[in-house]
């Protein structure tokens, strides 16, 4: 828990974009007598009528940006342009990331190699690869042989329920790969601001 | 303006320890996909590359994408080989670069 103690003494709060309610917040207007509610926006039903009207522009952008998500093959397409032709093969690799996480905002992942990490056989890089987020990169990162430990953490941004991919590239020249699935309650807003 | 910046390394290593340096900078890390208030997308704004320097040599590199969440927060190790300093780079969009320094010692 020292990570958290670190955020604490920095006073940082959570991410500035903090969500709110659902919806648009707007005056509530209900108090205006009946009788004097037949004319002019301040009736009941003018005012749901425009609420109506805001959520539904609030859908059309989510659509918007849903089509703007990557996809499985989005990713796989990124993992191509790091790995080229070679084989990706499953081991060595381990992510550590809770399964399931209330804040898509802030999701901590802990990726490691088993590696001795030595001049001759080390790990070069690690890469990590993402489903529906916008853009499939998450983080790549550049190794030596003086990390003495392949093993990187960091916090990330999950904008849905996805399967996140590290993977890692030898000095030998092979790749080796592993996933992870996680399930995100609250998801990092690419929807808008509250 | 200077962002704030927490870095954690071991004042004393032994030759040849390896060392975890973990590093928090203070970054909104704006995605450029989210709606602003005004119906506009927010612009980007993130941090793009985080380097690490042992005494001038690089230990470390990593190029965030807008994935990384606000206020990058990085672990990482490296091997104490001699006293001296660890420099940490971050640069990214509308001009960003910060360095902070890390004395070390090791015996």
């Amino acid at each position: 828990m020292k990570d958290a103690e670190i955020v604490g003494t920095l006073g940082i709060s959570a991410p500035a974009h903090s969500r709110g309610s659902g919806g648009p917040v707007l005056p509530a207007k209900d108090w205006v007598p009946a009788f004097a509610g037949t004319t002019g926006l301040t009736t009941r039903r003018a005012f749901l009528g425009g609420a109506a009207t805001l959520a539904g522009g609030v859908l059309l952008a989510c659509a918007k940006v849903e089509s703007a998500r990557a996809t499985p093959a989005t990713m796989n397409a990124a993992i191509k342009k790091v790995i080229g032709e070679a084989p990706l093969r499953k081991g060595k690799v381990t992510i550590d990331v809770p399964p399931l996480v209330e804040n898509g905002n802030t999701v901590p992942v802990t990726i490691s190699v088993e590696s001795p990490m030595t001049a001759a056989e080390h790990v070069k890089a690690i890469h990590m690869f993402n489903e529906k987020n916008p853009q499939p990169n998450v983080i790549g990162v550049k190794l030596s042989p003086r990390a003495g430990k392949a093993q990187l953490s960091t916090r990330i941004k999950l904008a849905d329920a996805q399967k996140i991919v590290a993977v890692a590239q030898l000095s030998d020249g092979t790749f080796w790969s592993d996933d992870a699935d996680v399930i995100v309650t609250i998801a990092a807003c690419v929807e808008g601001l509250q | 303006m200077t962002a704030r910046a927490l870095i954690n390394v071991p004042a004393k290593a032994r030759r040849g320890e390896v060392i975890e340096i973990k590093t928090l900078i203070q970054h909104p890390m704006e995605t450029g996909f989210r709606v602003g208030l005004n119906g506009q997308l927010i612009p980007r704004d993130i941090i793009t590359t985080f380097v690490a320097t042992y005494n001038g040599e690089e230990i470390f590199r990593a190029d965030f994408s807008p994935a990384i969440a606000a206020n990058p927060f990085v672990t990482f190790f490296t091997t104490a080989t001699e006293s001296g300093t660890i420099a940490f780079h971050w640069t990214g969009d509308n001009g960003f670069s910060q360095v902070e320094q890390a004395p070390i010692t090791v015996d």
